[in-house]
């Protein structure tokens, strides 16, 4: 697949269709493909493209945005989505993006290799269902299903929701996928259990800012973390746990917006699962209002900005049996 | 920090009854920013404004917070004692500490700690008031009245009495709504029509009125002053201009098996039809669901018989968009259904009807041409039994259909049913059983007694408990007679049900368009339930008829001519002063994500591409919203939507109420 993508790239780019490509290259380790801008035929010698290239290119358009000239960019099924969020909230222009839909069967986490003794990795070769890593001590074959990461494990779509020309067949979307279980079990517990889960996940946080600058939802100008006269910040520090309300109140800015890509998890260094939050909304309001994904389709109004005579009216206090 | 001035107010004992206003008074005097607090026991009385305005000037207040009650009530009034001592009027606020405190507490303690709490919260955010000077918006010199019956017709004819231009929306092929449908009239015993025509005539003649008959309401943007309205014209499938109502399409027309709604179905019409004979406008309509060529492509004889050329098969449904300084609504009633009452058998006897549909039998336009017959078999009822308060004054409806309220309108049109029935065949005896006779009003106990004493009419305080349709085609009538305490068998040929009366199933939809309030029944609300029964809480909106409780005739026609006056004296005014409390949006911080724009119900908000390029980071154009104050209400909608906190609205800001948040929770 990598070379097939270099090819069209190299071709767009030489025959002028854009100006620069977006795309990844190796980071620091081998396992950490970063997000990268190629901008000559030359440069895309750099260009890699494997089962460990997770990140969500989406949300790297916005700088593009009033830049001279088209940018490509090759969207996996996840970015697709946020793509299609992005374009609904005005911060990506359609028309200067080239979008080329790659297929994904989940990609690799590394935490998971290292379960399974994979040390000093050096690269990755994906065949079928086998996923072969080559390390400083030798190659490890293994199954990819038990190496994928925690956000892949219930992917809700194999399908690139936006394109302008697709490299391999596209996939479709996986409503079994079983997202909601744990959230589920979440509702199920007592409000203390609950308690105690969501002190245990969300003590671990160290405040680095990773999910909120990955987050394609959290595009904002300037965001009321970082804005002292916002007063949130502020009221954040009034608990001794401030990251109760930090994660709480990021995930009330992206209720509705958030397609649920899951990259908030992923790049935790924490590990602490942040994706939950997020479908905790999701959840409730396909409940409310019926079923709705944000990024499905451009321009779609989401249920909490919008207003139907059908709309349900759930008092401000309800209880839920559990379960239910 | 600025200098407060705290006032409390007695409001005799509805505040000091359960709150301790001295109390309140010196606490707050403690607070920081406060450099003078009194009380008072009415702020609201010239001597109480002032004491406010002296001490502006005395203390050199640059806030003031008056704790009195609601808003609502008296804002307006401190507000101009604040602006007439020379502070801008908004650095006032008011601390509600009747509605949300005295009223709702028994505990002279807690009551008083409560009413501490919500003067603090007051004083915070005063702390962060801006003063707002208010702008002006033009008033658009046309009026809409949605709704063709009486009350719509006389809202019309007195606005554009007034020299103002003003459109009626119908629903229905015409205007006249129930008022045609009636045949006498109480207490005079008029006849319906005879008084309903000519005002129909006059609003078709009178210039300033037009009238959109056939037509809904599709949307409403805008607000008081400024309406933007779409009307959605059905297609009639005849060209209203070129039809001259000859009525030959209709008698051509092969489709004769059309429930005629004038006459609720009693009778039949033709696919092709004119409502009536005093329809207004007196066009012809072709019913889409029924007329072969519409709905199967063949016929089209009504076409060849106009000589008008009129009939347009291919006429579709048109969208009109006009503009609105006011606009009533007067989308009338309707009996309730009344089939889950199977007890009074009206679904298996023809012989059990509604009130409303006995006024088509006695009416000469009627299915037996104003011949009291059973419609079973035409022949003339000897016995007849009405009941009243079907589904009227239920609690606990165990019908499922049934209304708490009473429908106002029966007592007086069964005691009139019961006249005429004597009145024309004597020899008829007429039961009416009854909860209460209730006739206040004019001219109305006579009546009703006239109907006792003078026709003889059997008047029974008791309810129905069955109806029983016989073999031999009578209906057996079981009822108690709670004054002699006995239970009656009446062998009855009729029986006529007074139905309660409900809004119609339009108002519920309309209101949500208007953002105009409604109560349980979706009856409209009124202002103020006493002081402005005519006028909607929503602004530029006025109720006329029914739609805001049922009423009579007479009742009718005083409120539309109301809420005319309420109108034009809207109308008359050239310019409004808006609200100053609107929405802006801070340029630096909005992504142009359109989240805000999304949820405006007035469509204040528009975006721009707007250059932001600065030396040090070189070229940067951002799509931003702006907001048109003069079209912003001040709902806030777009403050919670806004992911980022660029939305912000003057006089309610995100920083104020935190501050009063904050104030509470100390």
């Amino acid at each position: 697949m990598q070379e097939v993508m270099k090819k069209r790239a190299s071709e767009l780019l030489a025959d002028g269709t854009v100006v620069r490509v977006l795309g990844w290259k190796n980071g620091e380790f081998a396992y950490d493909p970063t997000p990268a801008v190629f901008q000559t035929v030359e440069s895309l010698e750099a260009f890699v493209y494997n089962d460990f290239c997770a990140s969500n290119l989406s949300k790297y358009l916005i700088k593009f945005l009033r830049q001279e000239g088209k940018t490509l960019v090759f969207l996996k099924p996840c970015d697709s989505y946020s793509f299609n969020q992005l374009l609904t909230e005005h911060r990506v222009i359609r028309e200067n993006v080239y979008i080329i839909g790659v297929p994904c069967d989940g990609k690799v986490a590394e935490d998971k290799l290292r379960e399974k003794g994979a040390e000093g990795i050096l690269g990755i070769e994906t065949e079928g269902d086998q996923i072969k890593v080559k390390t400083l001590y030798g190659d490890l074959d293994l199954n990819k299903k038990e190496c994928l990461g925690e956000r892949c494990l219930s992917c809700k779509s194999h399908q690139v929701v936006v394109f302008d020309e697709m490299l391999g067949e596209n996939g479709e979307e996986n409503p079994d996928c079983g997202r909601f279980d744990m959230v589920e079990k979440l509702e199920a517990m007592t409000p203390e259990q609950r308690f105690e889960f969501w002190r245990g996940e969300l003590s671990k946080c160290i405040r680095c800012n990773a999910c909120r600058n990955i987050c394609p939802a959290c595009s904002c100008e300037k965001c009321v973390f970082d804005n002292p006269a916002s007063g949130i910040s502020q009221k954040a520090a009034a608990d001794s746990f401030e990251e109760n309300m930090f994660h709480i109140i990021r995930a009330f800015h992206v209720a509705g917006r958030c397609t649920d890509c899951g990259e908030c998890s992923r790049v935790c260094p924490q590990h602490i699962l942040l994706h939950l939050l997020n479908r905790k909304f999701i959840k409730e309001m396909n409940e409310c209002y019926g079923e709705y994904q944000a990024g499905a389709e451009a321009g779609s109004r989401a249920p909490l900005v919008n207003f139907t005579m059908d709309d349900c009216e759930p008092s401000i206090i309800y209880t839920k049996e559990a379960g239910k | 920090m600025r200098r407060i001035g705290v006032f409390v107010c007695h409001c005799g004992t509805n505040i000091a009854g359960t709150v301790d206003v001295k109390t309140v008074a010196e606490t707050l005097g403690k607070e920081p920013a406060v450099v003078y607090a009194t009380d008072y026991p009415y702020m609201c009385s010239e001597a109480g404004q002032n004491i406010i305005k002296d001490a502006i000037k005395e203390y050199k207040l640059e806030g003031v917070v008056v704790c009195s009650c609601s808003p609502r009530m008296h804002e307006a009034t401190f507000r101009k004692a604040v602006s007439a001592a020379g502070l801008n009027p908004y650095l006032l606020e008011v601390a509600n500490i009747r509605e949300q405190c005295s009223w709702i507490h028994k505990d002279m303690e807690a009551g008083t700690a409560k009413a501490i709490v919500l003067g603090r919260a007051a004083i915070a955010k005063v702390q962060l008031n801006a003063p707002l000077i208010a702008g002006e918006s033009p008033v658009v010199k046309r009026a809409l009245v949605i709704g063709g019956g009486i009350a719509g017709i006389q809202t019309a004819l007195d606005i554009a009495d007034a020299g103002y231009p003003v459109d009626i929306v119908e629903k229905e092929p015409t205007i006249g709504g129930k008022m045609t449908q009636i045949d006498k009239t109480f207490p005079t015993l008029d006849c319906s029509s005879c008084i309903l025509t000519p005002k129909m005539v006059e609003c078709a003649q009178n210039e300033n009125i037009t009238i959109y008959s056939y037509s809904e309401v599709e949307a409403v943007t805008g607000f008081v002053g400024n309406f933007s309205v779409k009307i959605r014209r059905k297609a009639r499938f005849v060209d209203e201009n070129k039809c001259t109502g000859c009525g030959v399409c209709t008698e051509k027309c092969p489709v004769k098996n059309v429930p005629d709604e004038y006459n609720l179905g009693l009778s039949n019409r033709h696919a092709a039809y004119i409502p009536f004979a005093q329809a207004i406008p007196n066009v012809a309509v072709l019913d889409k669901n029924r007329c072969i060529k519409l709905t199967k492509g063949k016929c089209g004889l009504c076409s060849t018989v106009c000589s008008a050329g009129a009939i347009d098969y291919e006429q579709k449904e048109t969208i009109v968009e006009e503009k609105y300084g006011a606009i009533v609504a007067a989308t009338g009633y309707n009996p309730i259904k009344i089939d889950g009452y199977d007890e009074f058998a009206y679904s298996q006897s023809k012989d059990v009807v509604t009130s409303l549909e006995f006024e088509r039998i006695l009416k000469a336009d009627g299915p037996t041409d104003g011949h009291l017959q059973r419609l079973s078999d035409g022949k003339q009822p000897k016995t007849i039994v009405f009941v009243q308060c079907v589904g009227s004054r239920e609690s606990g409806s165990s019908h499922g259909c049934g209304k708490e309220y009473c429908s106002k309108i029966c007592c007086m049109y069964t005691a009139k049913h019961a006249m005429l029935c004597r009145e024309k065949y004597p020899d008829t005896d007429v039961y009416v059983f009854y909860i209460d006779v209730r006739t206040p009003g004019k001219n109305y106990d006579e009546f009703y007694r006239r109907a006792v004493e003078q026709y003889g009419v059997h008047y029974i305080k008791g309810m129905v408990g069955k109806v029983a349709p016989q073999a031999d085609g009578s209906l057996m009538v079981q009822a108690s007679d709670l004054i002699s305490n006995e239970q009656l068998h009446v062998k009855a040929d009729m029986v006529v049900l007074a139905a309660a009366i409900e809004p119609d199933k339009s108002a519920r939809p309309l209101a949500t368009m208007l953002t105009a309030s409604m109560d349980t029944n979706d009856f409209f609300t009124e202002a103020h339930a006493k002081l402005r029964p005519v006028e909607s809480p929503t602004a530029g909106v006025f109720l006329s008829g029914v739609c805001q409780g049922p009423k009579d005739i007479p009742e009718t026609v005083a409120q539309a001519g109301a809420a005319a006056s309420k109108v034009i004296g809207l109308l008359a005014k050239d310019k409004l002063s808006c609200n100053p409390c609107v929405a802006h949006s801070n340029e630096m911080m909005c992504n142009g994500c359109s989240s805000c724009a999304n949820v405006c119900p007035y469509g204040a908000i528009t975006y721009a591409d707007k250059d932001f390029s600065r030396r040090q980071d070189g070229s940067m154009i951002r799509r931003v919203a702006s907001v048109n104050e003069a079209v912003c209400q001040g709902c806030g909608a777009c403050t919670v939507a806004c992911p980022s906190g660029a939305m912000d609205l003057k006089g309610f800001s995100t920083s104020q109420i935190m501050a009063e948040v904050d104030a509470i929770c100390k």
